[in-house]
């Protein structure tokens, strides 16, 4: 099973991508919770790149592809055309630094690692493409 | 996307939070609860038990004012989650921070205790 969704860069459109997600793995998703998970996840990593990568031009576009290869496997990949917004790189900053620095970001990344069991960077035909991979028992 | 409405009960502000939170509406809560502070409340209970989902834009706006509440001695207690709500703060280890009870009745007494 295989889905796909396209996004304006527009943090308006967040709502939308949620609801694409929600709908899309309701019926192979038991939990209420992983569910909410995944979208959390894939959320973080949707505004991410738009406010970083394409600074939240609508007119800029992202790309969702959800797979399902088999049960409880999960693939996701998001893809786009700006300047690579690679969290691998990123230090997710320390707790008790958000606190005192009053920094109202550095969460995201945080949870998008929590919660995947992998994320990879690949460049397909000039194209980022960030797969996003989980496993559900 | 989300409302916020305000009421006071027992000399606290309740601000109830209807909806979901995320990067284009976290900014509705930073304004409530900056709103209920410049207003001169000290004890803030936040009812989560309509809130549908937040992101990290959210639980940032509540790990912002953590210091300037300790600093101006403000109390902030959150409850009502639900279950998928309350697990996005047990990722990231926030119920350490942050103070949370499973309903009102039980964040009117932290809030009280907090305020000895």
């Amino acid at each position: 099973m295989s889905y796909q969704y396209n996004i304006g860069c527009s943090l308006e459109n967040l709502k939308g991508v949620r609801d694409f997600i929600r709908k899309s793995l309701r019926s192979h998703v038991v939990s209420d919770v992983v569910l909410n998970e995944i979208i959390l996840a894939l959320d973080e990593m949707c505004s991410n790149l738009m406010i970083h990568a394409h600074h939240c031009n609508p007119d800029h576009h992202l790309e969702m592809h959800i797979d399902i290869p088999q049960k409880g496997k999960f693939i996701f990949e998001i893809m786009d055309d700006g300047e690579m917004f690679d969290i691998n790189r990123f230090h997710e900053p320390d707790i008790d630094n958000l606190v005192h620095e009053k920094r109202k970001g550095g969460l995201g990344i945080r949870l998008v690692k929590s919660i995947m069991d992998e994320v990879v960077y690949t460049n397909l035909n000039g194209r980022n493409v960030c797969r996003l991979t989980k496993t559900i028992k | 996307m989300v409302h916020i409405k305000r009421l006071q009960e027992d000399g606290a502000d309740i601000l109830a939070v209807v909806g979901e939170i995320d990067a284009s509406s976290s900014i509705e809560l930073d304004l409530a609860i900056a709103k209920s502070v410049g207003e001169g409340s000290t004890k803030i209970l936040v009812d989560c038990s309509a809130l549908e989902y937040i992101s990290s834009a959210g639980l940032g706006v509540f790990m912002s004012y953590i210091e300037e509440f300790r600093d101006k001695n403000i109390r902030m207690v959150l409850f009502g989650m639900k279950e998928k709500v309350a697990n996005t703060f047990q990722i990231l280890g926030l119920a350490d921070l942050l103070h949370i009870s499973s309903n009102k009745l039980e964040a009117k007494k932290l809030l009280n205790e907090l305020s000895v």
